[in-house]
């Protein structure tokens, strides 16, 4: 059951071969199992989750089940959900109750889903390895010494160990892909705009978006048919038409132009890793796609913009934490900067505090125009590489993540080494474009190696289409990490 | 060598929209603390802003009265600053691209000193923006506490910002005054100051004539035009005090006290905040199309500088009434709305008795024109019978005290009391001559020179007309009887 695809879980519910309660107290029963190692959870609150399921049981009856209707899903602690503790994995929020629901919540909730708990995450999404979070460091199921990736390292853990059907990620820099990529399952960030972020809690406004992790492109698939749709509370969400994003899985993949960035194997790949992408790509030939060689002239400029326009952002969103309103309060002060200065001191952890000061700095009179409008202008030329390539090519391919996993406490001390883990994704984020990873291989210590597949705006279902028949040509995703076997 | 005073104001204008301008929480004034304050206004993690259209709509409003450009692209912007009052640590307003550009206001200046006349100047727009209001820092209500009421944080202000364009205390107020006025005419704002929805920040420096400007200091939150005008004048005095015995002027922002009637620093420049704006990532730039601009100016109502140049112009009016009938947009609709009924000829007369009698009377009870229980119907209808000489002037006061206190309609009045004037010639004739055959003695005295008398023989027919005869009337057939 914990290895069948959505569509089949589904299938199953709706056969009644199992109840929504059933299925979930089978996950709730994982996760007591191996979340005490894993640590994929912040918050697990089993009544909720069941009297959701029940709900569920009762839309299966009475036949107004949909598809996710009584599948347990985990969901990100960056998301507000009514009811539940959403701490965004600091101790800023350790005590945060959300009064209500994010519009994914919304989503979910309608579709009859069942909410299986909050994931653990890179404290406010600033990580690579979620080892900020306040809540302690997630492992890597394929190898409890080694990260998940980050910041959605709780969501992508928690997929790969079946604590969770599917679960949902943000992405600002590469936090769906690269801990997709590093724990062997399959996640895509829709274009920017495509997922409501009413009630996701920010970290950079114009780089962050939502999206579903799982372990197919099917799954994702329904994931997105769920998540997105326009949301008049974001004014960034676009108003388009809902669309059913596995409409195209069965598309032959005769005539696929794939563009291979020129950029994306040179120096700093992992000789493993780039062993995989390119198996792939002959995989993809066979499938009757075509590869073309591309440039992304701008793309190395990617983490330096990333740097300066994301704590920017993320300086002036996270200045609503100060004590005055809900969350963390510094118990002793003598004054009110005094409360200020103290209790986010106490509240932030290290990553954040270092990106708030970059933020802060790069904002700063005199330095606005070196650094933010600079960081703005590259970030256009960027974006511009990307309209370039797409008139070569149908999708971009190339690694996910330089290397596999590394090991927890590796680059602790060298944050330019961490941030360099998001080579290949960041660029995607700046230009606003949909990428995804998925399953290609395992690298030379075994451990999973990630495809990043970037496509043209609005072009998710195409992307879902080209993942998917891979993953019938191929076993990379079927895998199951043997410390959780399943 | 005498002292130039320059004076360029800022003036926060609160919209007079239901919802705030970036959420769906209520505007209005006087509610309990934080009843008003939803999700947005009390900056929950994850919460996003969405632009009030009211908003726009009055700010493009107020652009088309100040023949601004409106600017085709704005963008907003987060100003960064730390108090808790301010629940996302940040303000969102507009710096760089503001929505409404370079306008102008005329004003009507009335000297405070001597025998100086009135006169007109254009003060000089330089542009205004939409942004969110703060909420307040409730001190003392508990002790040793400053409670937060966040009620108002949201609420959507309109910044205007003139150029340093007035040279005394009476032009800024004359200024403030005329924006007041126009903001409530084009309904974008209430007005309301005691309640803080009309405050003036006002920049005050001092140069000698030919010299560049001078260092300023802003006079921060003025909410009465009496208050503006004291603080001007002590600032002023005290600048021009410090400077002329050797000091200097530091940049500043200033509080005015006027329990005290004197200004205190506030803050120095050295202490101002580095506000680290930039485009807020969470709203989409302020695209405003000419269709949208033309809806608004369709709906924009006549404006006072052009009624007052239609007074003066078509009804032959002295500026000075132009300028009262046109203090608001509710008394000059009065106006317009009696002289449509008495006719263009009688504007002077409606005037008179609009700024003179009218305006007394509500003086006298502390009423708006909006309030007034006489409405322009029935006072045009009491306007009407002066001008056809139905009542005299004295007769015409009582119809007003009729329908002051209780109502109805002057033709119905004047019959009633029977205020009704004698303008029949052969009436009044016989009137005279029964005067002038009981007054035999007093005819000869007349006749033999005595001119004075006239008074006497008016005073004697119109006590036996009861005061109704037609008084033109009556000195002239008096005049033509007496001369023999």
């Amino acid at each position: 059951m914990l290895n069948l695809s959505l569509q089949q879980q589904g299938d199953a519910l709706r056969a009644k071969k199992i109840s929504s309660v059933e299925l979930t107290q089978l996950y709730l029963d994982r996760i007591a199992t191996h979340n005490p190692v894993l640590n994929a959870y912040v918050t697990v609150e089993a009544h909720k989750s069941l009297a959701q399921a029940r709900s569920a049981d009762a839309m299966l009856a009475n036949g107004t089940a949909q598809a996710l209707t009584g599948i347990p899903i985990a969901q990100k602690d960056i998301f507000c959900a009514q009811g539940w503790r959403t701490t965004c994995g600091s101790k800023m929020l350790d005590n945060f109750i959300s009064p209500y629901d994010a519009h994914v919540i919304t989503q979910f909730n309608a579709a009859g889903a069942v909410n299986l708990g909050k994931t653990n995450m890179d404290e406010f999404a600033m990580g690579s390895s979620n080892e900020t979070s306040y809540f302690g460091p997630v492992r890597n199921p394929w190898d409890i010494k080694a990260v998940p990736g980050g910041s959605s390292g709780g969501a992508a853990s928690a997929v790969a160990a079946r604590l969770c059907a599917a679960a949902t990620g943000t992405d600002t820099g590469g936090s769906i892909r690269q801990p997709a990529a590093l724990c062997g399952i399959s996640g895509i960030k829709p274009t920017y705009g495509t997922v409501s972020r009413y009630g996701m809690i920010a970290f950079a406004s114009s780089l962050d978006q939502a999206g579903p992790m799982g372990r197919n492109a099917e799954d994702l698939g329904l994931m997105l048919n769920v998540m997105t749709g326009h949301d008049p509370r974001d004014s960034t969400s676009l108003a388009r038409d809902k669309e059913d994003y596995t409409r195209d899985l069965s598309k032959p993949l005769k005539g696929l132009r794939i563009g291979l960035p020129r950029e994306f194997f040179a120096a700093g790949l992992s000789q493993d890793v780039a062993q995989c992408v390119q198996a792939a790509v002959t995989e993809y030939q066979k499938l009757g796609a075509v590869v073309v060689d591309i440039s992304l002239p701008n793309a190395k400029l990617a983490v330096p913009v990333y740097y300066v326009l994301a704590p920017a952002e993320a300086s002036s969103n996270l200045s609503r934490f100060d004590g005055v309103r809900y969350g963390y309060r510094a118990p002793d002060y003598t004054d009110l900067t005094d409360m200020y200065e103290k209790t986010r001191a106490q509240g932030f952890g290290e990553e954040v505090k270092r990106r708030i000061m970059i933020g802060t700095y790069v904002l700063s009179h005199g330095y606005y125009d070196a650094y933010y409008l600079q960081a703005q202008k590259i970030r256009r030329l960027i974006a511009q590489d990307f309209v370039e390539a797409f008139k070569q090519c149908d999708v971009i391919m190339g690694p996910t993540s330089p290397s596999t996993a590394f090991n927890l406490g590796e680059k602790g001390d060298d944050p330019v080494q961490m941030y360099l883990s998001d080579i290949y994704t960041i660029a995607v984020n700046l230009a606003g474009l949909p990428g995804m990873s998925i399953p290609c291989g395992t690298g030379a210590n075994g451990l999973p190696v990630g495809l990043q597949i970037i496509g043209d705006y609005f072009k998710e279902a195409q992307m879902l289409n080209v993942a998917h028949q891979y993953q019938m040509a191929t076993d990379w995703h079927q895998r199951v990490p043997a410390t959780v076997g399943a | 060598m005498k002292w130039e005073i320059v004076i360029g104001l800022e003036v926060h204008t609160q919209l007079s929209t239901n919802t705030k301008i970036f959420s769906g929480a209520s505007t209005a004034f006087g509610s309990e603390p934080n009843t008003q304050a939803d999700a947005v206004s009390i900056a929950l993690p994850g919460v996003l802003p969405v632009l009030n259209k009211g908003a726009v709509e009055r700010a493009i409003k107020f652009g088309l009265a100040v023949g601004a450009h409106i600017a085709p692209r704005s963008v907003f912007a987060r100003k960064n600053y730390f108090y808790p009052d301010l629940p996302k640590g940040y303000q969102i307003s507009q710096m760089e691209l503001p929505v409404v550009g370079a306008g102008a206001l005329t004003i009507q200046v009335e000297p405070l000193s001597g025998n100086a006349k009135p006169y007109e100047k254009t003060v000089r727009i330089t542009r205004a923006h939409l942004e969110e209001d703060a909420g307040k820092s409730v001190h003392g209500a508990t002790q040793g506490l400053t409670g937060i009421d966040l009620n108002r944080a949201g609420t959507p202000l309109l910044e205007i910002v003139s150029e340093p364009d007035m040279c005394s205390a009476a032009e800024a107020v004359a200024y403030a005054k005329a924006l007041h006025t126009v903001v409530r005419w084009i309904g974008i704002c209430d007005g309301n100051m005691q309640e803080g929805s009309f405050r003036c920040d006002v920049n005050v420096s001092v140069r000698k004539p030919g010299e560049p400007l001078g260092t300023r200091r802003e006079i921060k939150n003025l909410n009465s035009f009496k208050f503006m005008q004291q603080a001007i004048d002590y600032e002023v005095q005290w600048q021009i005090d410090t400077l002329e015995s050797g000091g200097k002027i530091q940049q500043a922002t200033i509080l005015f006290n006027p329990d005290t009637g004197e200004t205190r620093a506030m803050r120095s420049k050295e202490d101002a905040h580095d506000y680290r704006y930039f485009p807020d990532p969470d709203l989409l730039p302020l695209d405003i199309t000419p269709a949208m601009i033309e809806t608004v100016r369709a709906t924009l109502p006549e404006l006072p500088t052009t009624k007052r140049a239609r007074y003066t112009n078509e009804f032959g009016l002295s500026a000075y009434d132009a300028n009262s009938l046109t203090s608001s947009r509710e008394m000059a609709e009065f106006f317009d709305a009696s002289v449509s009924i008495v006719g263009a000829a009688q504007a002077k007369l409606s005037a008179n008795w609009l700024i003179g009698e009218l305006s007394a009377q509500l003086n006298r009870d502390g009423l708006d024109i909006a309030q007034c229980p006489i409405n322009a119907a029935q006072f045009g209808g009491m306007l009407a019978r002066i001008a056809d000489g139905t009542i005299s002037n004295s007769g015409a006061k009582e119809v007003f005290r009729a329908l002051w206190s209780e109502g109805g309609e002057a033709d119905a009045i004047i019959e009633a009391k029977g205020l009704k004037q004698v303008s029949d010639s052969g009436a009044i004739e016989k009137i005279v001559d029964d005067v002038m055959a009981a007054n035999a003695e007093k005819v000869a005295e007349y006749r033999s020179g005595k001119d004075k008398l006239f008074g006497f023989f008016v005073g004697a027919a119109m006590k036996a007309s009861q005061g109704k005869a037609n008084p033109a009337q009556l000195n002239e057939v008096l005049k033509q009887k007496l001369a023999g």
